[in-house]
């Protein structure tokens, strides 16, 4: 599998005495999804952080799209189709969500040393920021501050902003994190539609989903991978059972 | 900023006509002292104006901006000194060592965050602060005289106190428009992104040492502008005007006017240096009636006011001057619809 667009190889990452990513590997075959499970402190934020260049590897490497990216910062990361978002919702509070979108265009529309022209009126930057968030949902509330945003319509915002980019691969950290049944359910539709037009590392607690929407996954437990494979090979698989989702776990 | 009649639009309509017609109010009365006073405010609003562009949009806590005061005032003062009086000559190399001097600062500053950022911009200024302490040829700590006023050719004559004081004005006016184009451009959007979460700014693929360090350098040379005209202003330099307390000044006026809004700083000047001006005075008037042998020295004590003052300002007028007047507008629109449905 050579022509897999994300290949993870060895990755360790240390945080004192603790490990938060051991010797990790695995690979993302482009237009798949592929998820990453593993219990509370497994350290599944530290690898989408250590992906998409937030941190860095102490050892491994990290290729995409042909290319060694383990050194490369992070903006140069989502110049080259990276984009991820936060569990944590991570956003420009203080702006419009129209601008919060814009700036995410912005970000892939050339250089930003321009300073005369109002890049409010710039026509380009704020319609390819509405079709983005037409596209997940959230066109009716453009012109709102973020902060005043709910919780539902953060986790879209942060997933519009990911998409204005126009990236080849998301990287998602959690997207449903904190959301109610409704929204889930909308959350999971609005990830099927964007499968396979992108290619989709999936970090996500709720097990339904995952198993609903991945082609693959991977099982972290403290650091390590235990396992990786099909959803039903994942679900049958003794020591994920033990390790993770329990003796009597339904899924 | 819109264009409606609202309570914050009318005052700063009415603060820019104050400026510009305070000449006039110069000619009827006679009141030499005001036109002095007013020169002052509006150079060291246009210095405000300068800071607000990295602190109340970039949210760069820089607490070394005075020294861009110094610099701009130094490199006029020098020049004069070595016989280049040409405006044509000081003001360009004002700008060009106060540019030098933050491409310095911010290139180590900026690539650190918080008290760091903060100790590391004082630091310089304190450098810039004994440098011209412990130079004996310019004058060390007792400063240095401009034998004359920056000369425009014949075009402009800075010796006249009103020219000079509308030449200021229209660089202060020129000024706040700069900052006004800059901070709704594409550059500006990044500036307030670094301010809002820089962490995501990078992830969503901006560099943003970069930009911070070219909003750095153009505050810092806007403020070396500043500087040559203060130095004309008082035909004086001296290290004071980069001491650490001159910064924290800046940093005053820009709070109690107002971070990140275009006028605010020009207010904050204004309320900072009328205190300055008048609060001593108001102090005594209050003293005299009970206790009219030290009224006189208890004028001294008018930062036990200012302290208060700015505290109330911080605690519950978060958007300073500017913020309080956007409230108070807001308030007036709802109760006159209030008073129409």
């Amino acid at each position: 599998m050579a022509d897999a667009l994300l290949h993870v190889a060895g990755l360790c990452k240390r945080f004192g005495g603790i490990v938060a990513t051991d010797d990790v590997t695995f690979e993302v075959p482009d237009g798949e999804l592929h998820a990453i499970i593993g219990p509370n402190g497994a350290g599944k934020t530290t690898l989408i952080a250590q992906l998409s260049g937030q941190l860095t590897a102490d050892t491994g490497r990290i290729r995409f799209a042909g290319g060694d990216i383990t050194r490369v910062p992070a903006w140069r990361r989502s110049h080259l189709g990276l984009a991820r978002s936060f569990q944590i919702t991570s956003l420009f509070l203080d702006l419009s969500v129209l601008d919060n979108v814009a700036l995410a265009v912005q970000a892939h529309a050339g250089h930003s040393f321009r300073f005369w022209r109002n890049a409010r009126l710039e026509t380009g930057l704020r319609q390819a920021a509405r079709d983005a968030l037409e596209a997940v949902g959230l066109g009716h509330r453009a012109e709102a501050r973020a902060s005043l945003l709910s919780h539902g319509e953060h986790r879209l915002l942060e997933l519009a902003m990911a998409l204005a980019g126009k990236p080849r691969m998301l990287l998602l950290d959690e997207p449903m994190a904190g959301l109610g049944p409704d929204e889930s359910a909308r959350m999971v539709e609005m990830l099927a539609s964007l499968k396979r037009r992108y290619t989709i590392l999936l970090v996500e607690h709720d097990m339904e989903a995952v198993f609903a929407l991945a082609d693959r996954i991977t099982v972290l437990v403290y650091g390590r991978v235990i396992a990786n494979g099909a959803p039903d090979a994942i679900r049958a698989d003794a020591q994920v059972r033990d390790a993770y989702l329990g003796e009597d776990a339904d899924v | 900023m819109t264009g409606a009649l609202t309570l914050r639009n009318l005052t700063i309509a009415a603060l820019v006509l104050v400026l510009a017609l305070l000449p006039l109010y110069v000619a009827l009365t006679g009141d030499r002292f005001m036109l002095t006073l007013f020169t002052r405010i509006v150079i060291l609003a246009m210095a405000a104006v300068s800071l607000n562009l990295i602190l109340g949009y970039a949210g760069l806590m820089s607490f070394g901006h005075a020294a861009y005061l110094g610099i701009g005032g130094y490199t006029v003062a020098i020049l004069c000194f070595e016989g280049v009086p040409s405006a044509f000559v000081q003001w360009p190399a004002a700008l060009a060592t106060s540019a030098l001097f933050a491409l310095i600062v911010g290139a180590l500053s900026l690539r650190t965050r918080g008290v760091y950022f903060i100790m590391i911009t004082l630091a310089f200024a304190q450098m810039a602060y004994y440098l011209a302490s412990g130079t004996a040829r310019y004058g060390g700590d007792d400063g240095l005289s401009l034998e004359s006023r920056s000369g425009f050719a014949g075009l402009i004559n800075l010796s006249n106190k009103t020219t000079f004081y509308y030449v200021c004005l229209v660089l202060l006016f020129a000024s706040i428009v700069l900052v006004w184009r800059l901070t709704n451009s594409r550059f500006g959007m990044v500036l307030q992104g670094v301010r809002s979460n820089e962490a995501r700014m990078r992830a969503i693929g901006f560099p943003t040492f970069r930009y911070k360090l070219a909003g750095f350098v153009i505050a810092g040379t806007m403020c070396g502008l500043a500087g040559a005209l203060i130095a004309n202003h008082t035909d004086f330099v001296s290290p004071a005007m980069m001491f650490w307390t001159r910064s924290g000044d800046l940093i005053v006026m820009v709070v109690l006017g107002g971070m990140g809004t275009l006028f605010g700083p020009v207010f904050g000047a204004l309320a900072l240096l009328f205190l300055e001006q008048f609060l001593p005075a108001a102090i005594s008037a209050v003293v005299h009636p009970f206790d009219p042998a030290s009224a006189a020295r208890a004028g001294e004590f008018w930062q036990i006011v200012l302290g208060p003052l700015l505290l109330v300002v911080v605690l519950f007028a978060r958007g300073g001057i500017d913020g309080l007047l956007g409230a108070l507008s807001d308030r007036i629109q709802r109760a006159r619809k209030g008073g129409h449905g």
